[in-house]
């Protein structure tokens, strides 16, 4: 009987002063924390994608809390529902963000695009466009070693025959994709409308690119002669086009001869 | 000075925990991935090891072994190493934020690294005086230390491999472990060899 007593008295005696030296140490070493700034960091979707322009969500909330930016439209991923609880807390006008995907802009997959050498190096797009551009014949397409695929936060990336295809429905417009990709081809575009969409950035002269890839842009202008709201526009023998313009209307891309040019409906769920 | 010498050896080397007796593989997987994480962390574990020890062995000897109660050793150690990691968590908090972030949820999880608790009980086992206890608990930590940065090293190189499609992930990381233990496993009879 006596042994369990004093056993009993130990532990809770440890258990006792544990417990007070803790409490002591919490108060001693307190970090203050900005309440408001906790409860913007509430709000965001913590995906720390850096769309924002601040080095993650903690980064823009304290920017929120200290009064740095009264913008709260920044976050990408979260969306206008995302916006709007930030202004409840700040008091801000909540901003509007208008909802964008990711695509890629190439077709150059393995079928199409004509392929030059036999690239054994890291799977990485990085390292392999500095040999010669990458393994492809076209320097300027999607290599599909998925470097994109690797920064998503969503997953909505995945490399389907040799280049990446970016998911609508998964994609939460954080732009990392299209920060990380070497050649640049990947752009925002709106969601919700139909859009035509330039498929290719090969620089090249049309009669290169024609070896190059059969589904590459080769300049040949038709879509610029066949568009009335004049919104595409060829630089460096590649088109491309201004999506504030376009209707959607797909007389440019009835005229492709090459099949570069996609109407584009990017639908969210 | 010999014995305290073969004590630390035998933690470091021969007896590592985590390469041999397998204690705190959670950790060891879960934080290597980077050497300076992985040294931060081990930092911790040094220092909560010591002082779990520096606690537990008067604890012990005063209360535990004079009242006749060997039997609670495990349950008060465990409260004590819990109540010790709370607070090199407030610390850490406090003056290494970017430590106590990249960190993340594996410094809660030094409460249940069984190599912690394998430490100080061990001490117990293998009846070390006090001095004798700190060598083998610092030494412990230490091989810890080693078996880390030794792996944070084999894995970054796994990054750069080209790796079968049915290993990514963990599985490759389990079969290099097992490696890396097997050199270990070469030290055996070293210490033997030197003080014998």
């Amino acid at each position: 009987m006596n042994t369990i007593i004093i056993a009993v008295i130990i532990v809770s005696v440890i258990g006792l002063i544990a417990g007070l030296g803790l409490s002591i140490a919490s108060k001693v070493f307190a970090v203050p924390v900005d309440e408001k700034a906790e409860a913007i960091r509430e709000c965001l979707p913590g995906a720390n994608c850096g769309a924002c322009g601040y080095s993650g969500c903690d980064g823009y909330a304290a920017a929120l809390s200290k009064g740095e930016t009264t913008d709260t439209a920044l976050c990408a991923p979260g969306g206008n529902d995302t916006a709007k609880a930030i202004g409840e807390i700040t008091g801000l006008a909540a901003g509007e963000i208008k909802p964008m995907a990711a695509v890629v802009l190439c077709q150059g997959h393995n079928v199409n695009a004509e392929v030059k050498l036999e690239y054994q190096g890291v799977k990485s797009c990085k390292m392999a466009t500095q040999i010669f551009g990458g393994p492809k014949e076209c320097i300027y397409g999607c290599l599909g070693y998925g470097d994109c695929v690797a920064v998503c936060e969503y997953e909505a990336i995945s490399i389907c025959d040799g280049i990446a295809r970016i998911n609508p429905y998964m994609c939460k417009a954080c732009k990392m994709c299209v920060k990380t990709c070497p050649k640049g081809l990947i752009e925002m575009m709106p969601l919700e409308e139909t859009k035509a969409a330039v498929l290719c950035k090969n620089h090249d002269k049309g009669a290169i690119t024609r070896k190059e890839c059969k589904a590459g842009c080769i300049g040949c202008m038709k879509c610029v002669k066949a568009c009335e709201a004049e919104a595409v526009k060829i630089v460096n023998f590649c088109a491309s086009v201004d999506y504030e313009k376009c209707t959607g209307c797909g007389k440019c891309h009835e005229v492709c001869p090459v099949g570069a040019i996609d109407l584009v409906t990017l639908i969210k769920a | 000075m010999k014995i305290g010498l073969s004590i630390l050896l035998t933690a470091i080397l021969t007896e590592n925990f985590v390469l041999c007796k397998f204690l705190g593989i959670c950790p060891f997987l879960g934080v290597s991935k980077k050497l300076n994480t992985a040294v931060g962390m081990s930092s911790a574990v040094i220092f909560v090891m010591a002082l779990a020890t520096a606690v537990t062995y008067p604890i012990n000897k005063y209360l535990l072994v004079a009242n006749d109660l060997e039997y609670l050793q495990t349950i008060v150690f465990i409260l004590v190493i819990a109540a010790l990691v709370q607070l090199v968590e407030i610390i850490l908090k406090k003056f290494m934020p970017p430590l106590y972030n990249a960190l993340g949820i594996y410094l809660p999880l030094i409460t249940t690294n069984c190599a912690v608790l394998g430490v100080v009980l061990l001490n117990i086992t293998n009846e070390y005086n006090f001095a004798q206890s700190m060598i083998n608990s610092v030494g412990a930590g230490i091989g810890f230390m080693l078996a880390m940065v030794i792996f944070s090293g084999v894995r970054s190189r796994l990054e750069s491999c080209d790796i079968p499609k049915f290993l990514h992930g963990l599985p490759i990381v389990l079969i290099a472990a097992s490696i890396v233990s097997l050199s270990f496993m070469g030290f055996t009879g070293l210490v033997d060899g030197i003080f014998g």
